[in-house]
């Protein structure tokens, strides 16, 4: 029963490869190697996050084919990705714009950082001695403490 | 019987975990030592009732009894015991047992090793523990319970998803949750002493190898992932910046921080506010994690749960945990006084930069994860925020921590001078930039940032080996003698430099993966050849091979080298039984230099069939290093102030900088 069922799934799956044909590259290398590079911008809609370029799902397939046919009829890069925005929205660009609506995303990362230096610096601040150092060591027993401290450190 | 044997073990566990989470804490708060005393056979028997609930619902899955819902849903009589096994994670319910499993487990090896634990403490630990505990039960018990069975029961189960169905995947799980909830320890032992009032080395002491230990877990557990997803998702990438993969990605990274932050604890009694605070962040981001992947928010292999009710459940759980902990640190932080000063050029400073930049990637992390969830429910606009936005903001960020812990590691604490390390660090800094002068000059159309990957790893490889080499070595002695000090330097020294040498193989490898992998798309008939990175790859024929749950196209290529025969190349695309996927496993050749990486697409329907193929040059180097990172922290972790680890809070040895600590 089981093998029977095997086989007839490998039949099943031969007759869906066959008609499902096979995306072709474009006949151009200049204009196929575009494509490619168009391909890994435009996100695959029903992954997590990759490329149409490196997935293997039927709707990367499909997307794959529309780019070339866009680059093939003589679309720039540009409108060629404004053609897949105007069908699927910013949703396909794996790389947000920068718009009003990602400013808080793209700005954000420098944000935090600030935040976090001016944190550091305050904290450094406020923790360091009051007061200047009135009686500073001389070389020698400075001299002295490192050989100390150089001692500990092989122990 | 087993399953309700199994369901019983979970509602024993409940009332086991509540009574953990109460008596030991009024105990210690009354100073009943009976009450405290409570604590640890509860963490026992808490532990033993998880253990008694895993095993039977791993029963039910062996013997596939698929009267048990959970079984039906994920398993299947024909998928091999392997797969049956590792089916009862590869579930929503299965999973939070396995959750629950380990949390318990951890509070079972506190009440167990914890012997030098002040009672009090310990008691406070385990009943934070408990209180965690208590919230994963009620949400399985109520709203996941793995032993619902059905009726009538179902003569055969629906089947494992079959990308689950790898022995990578297998275990990647565990490891995961080993390491989210091995931070729960962190967390216990933060908000512990945020209940005492008091944050000391010693306490630092105490949290550090659980931290580690964690750590060590964690990091396994993410390249178990990746290393799938190289070889088994798509076409050879691995790391996609997908909100699962940064649920992973960002307790790694706010637990590396406060590894790090701890270490200032303990040698110099001082950032005691700010690694309480990292502890509880770090749970709360495992937290997260968990609620990210289980809510159904998103949609992946990951996501196996997408009823809302359940997202709710967690949600309001990790308000509870981390708003009652951060309510918790507002009230106390301000009694934890700052220990030792320090100046911005010292040891503390370096570790103090690590923790800001980390915070940073950390919460850069977060803001991309989170931006596309925002942003639709404030506006209902949908953007996707994909790995060209972290690759810009991640990396920029990351650099410079590279570059500063070959540095930081070497300043002494308190005070230290730059001018003396530029002498110590001539050497490898002269390696590292020859390495990458020779690298453009040779290679042709290597870019900047190439040259300023392979820099900083070499500078990270040789900048942290050499000095554990120097120290071995010492001015003029033996080689016999040498390696007698190499041998007894202290782990946690050793552990530190493998670790950071481990990140530096890494960078290595992934800057020279992305830089020169070679990539090549070909439709091949049988005899066909295509050419890619100094292989012939030769088709010879596809053939259909079954496997024991499903059925396997399989490529058979030719592989040669300079008119070299090599072993042929197999990859396969299968068709699993009762399930519509196709799963792609490609042929992956290793070499010395590389993995060659084959991949079969579709028929043509007129003999061909796509196929694309990669040489991905130094792609096992990230393997090794991320290997190598974990090496060094077990290293670290066996290290006799860990092990013994067990410093009286009377005793101020911690901190006294004998020796140079990791």
């Amino acid at each position: 029963m089981n093998r029977f069922a095997l086989v007839l799934l490998a039949a099943l799956w031969a007759g869906a490869a066959l008609a499902q044909g096979l995306e072709t590259p474009l006949p151009d290398p200049a204009q196929e190697a575009r494509a490619q590079e168009l391909h890994k911008r435009i996100r695959c809609l029903v992954c997590q996050n990759q490329s149409i370029h490196e997935s293997n799902a039927e709707l990367a397939r499909d997307l794959r084919v529309v780019v070339r046919e866009r680059v093939a009829a003589g679309d720039t890069d540009e409108q060629a990705v404004a053609y897949l925005v105007s069908r699927y929205g910013d949703w396909v660009l794996l790389k947000p714009p920068f718009n009003g609506r990602t400013l808080l995303l793209w700005i954000g990362p420098a944000l935090i950082l600030v935040a976090g230096m001016a944190g550091v610096a305050l904290y450094l601040a406020r923790s360091r001695p009051t007061g200047p150092d009135l009686n500073p060591l001389t070389a020698e027993e400075k001299a002295r403490i490192a050989e100390l401290l150089g001692e500990e450190r092989q122990g | 019987m087993i399953a309700e044997l199994g369901h019983f073990a979970l509602i024993v566990a409940l009332v086991v975990a509540l009574v953990q989470a109460t008596v030991p804490l009024i105990g210690a708060q009354r100073g009943n030592d009976a009450w405290v005393a409570v604590a640890q056979p509860a963490a026992y028997a808490q532990f033993l009732m998880a253990v008694v609930a895993f095993f039977a619902l791993m029963h039910a899955f062996v013997q596939s009894d698929f009267s048990v819902l959970a079984v039906f849903q994920s398993s299947h009589s024909l998928k091999p015991l392997l797969y049956k096994v590792t089916g009862v994670w590869g579930n929503h319910e299965g999973s939070l047992l396995l959750w629950i499993l380990i949390l318990s487990g951890f509070g079972a090896a506190v009440a167990a090793f914890g012997r030098n634990l002040p009672p009090q403490l310990k008691a406070r630990v385990l009943a934070v523990q408990a209180m965690i505990g208590v919230g994963f039960l009620l949400f399985i018990l109520f709203t996941s319970n793995p032993f619902e069975r059905i009726f009538p029961v179902p003569q055969e189960g629906q089947g494992l998803n079959p990308l689950l169905q790898d022995p990578g995947l297998a275990i990647h799980p565990p490891f995961l949750y080993l390491g989210y909830v091995g931070f729960s320890m962190a967390f216990s032992f933060a908000v512990a002493a945020l209940i005492e009032g008091r944050v000391d080395p010693a306490w630092a002491r105490w949290v550090r190898p659980w931290t580690l230990a964690a750590w060590c877990f964690l990091s396994i557990g993410i390249t178990l992932g990746s290393w799938w997803a190289y070889y088994e998702l798509g076409w050879g990438g691995f790391w996609f910046w997908d909100p699962v993969e940064n649920a992973s990605f960002m307790p790694w990274l706010a637990g590396t921080a406060l590894l790090h932050s701890a270490i200032v604890v303990e040698r110099r009694d001082t950032l005691k506010a700010w690694t309480i605070l990292l502890a509880i962040l770090t749970f709360s981001l495992s937290l997260m994690g968990t609620f990210i992947v289980r809510s159904g928010v998103l949609t992946s292999v990951h996501a196996f749960a997408t009823d809302p009710a359940r997202g709710l459940f967690i949600l309001g759980f990790l308000v509870f945990v981390v708003g009652g902990s951060l309510t918790l640190f507002a009230a106390r932080a301000s009694a934890l006084k700052p220990g030792g000063l320090f100046a911005p050029i010292s040891r503390e400073g370096a570790l103090l930069l690590n923790n800001l930049l980390l915070a940073t990637a950390c919460a850069t992390v977060f803001l991309g994860t989170l931006y596309p969830l925002l942003l639709d429910a404030v506006s209902g606009d949908k953007v996707s925020v994909g790995p060209p936005f972290f690759n810009a903001t991640f990396i920029p960020i990351m650099f410079p921590v590279l570059v500063a812990m070959v540095i930081g590691p070497l300043l002494p604490w308190k005070r230290g001078d730059l001018s003396g390390m530029v002498q110590r660090l001539r050497g490898a800094f002269l390696i590292a930039a020859s390495a990458g002068l020779i690298t453009y000059a040779m290679v042709s159309g290597t870019s900047l940032v190439a040259v300023a990957g392979i820099v900083v790893s070499v500078w990270l490889i040789v900048g942290s080996l050499m000095p554990l080499v120097e120290r071995a070595i010492g001015r003029g002695a033996s080689l016999q003698h040498s390696a007698g000090r190499a041998l007894a330097l202290p782990r946690s020294a050793i552990g530190m430099a493998f670790a950071h040498a481990g990140v530096g193989f890494f960078v290595l490898g992934l800057t020279v993966l992305l830089s020169f992998q070679t990539e090549k798309d070909q439709v091949l008939r049988a005899g066909q050849s295509m050419e890619v990175g100094g292989f012939t790859v030769t088709l010879r024929r596809v053939e259909s091979v079954p496997g024991p749950n499903y059925v396997a196209q399989r490529g058979i290529f030719d592989v040669s080298k300079n008119g070299t025969l090599r072993e042929p190349a197999l990859p396969e695309k299968r068709t699993y039984v009762g399930s519509p996927m196709v799963t792609t496993e490609a042929a992956i050749e290793p070499t010395l230099w590389g993995d060659l990486y084959v991949v079969l697409g579709d028929a043509d329907g007129a003999g061909g069939y796509a196929v694309r193929a990669y040489f991905k040059p130094f792609v096992h180097w990230m393997w090794f290093g991320a290997a190598f990172m974990v090496f060094g922290g077990v290293v670290s972790l066996s290290d006799r102030r860990h092990r013994v680890g067990a410093p009286r809070r009377a005793k101020v040895d911690a901190g006294s900088g004998l020796k140079p600590a990791v």
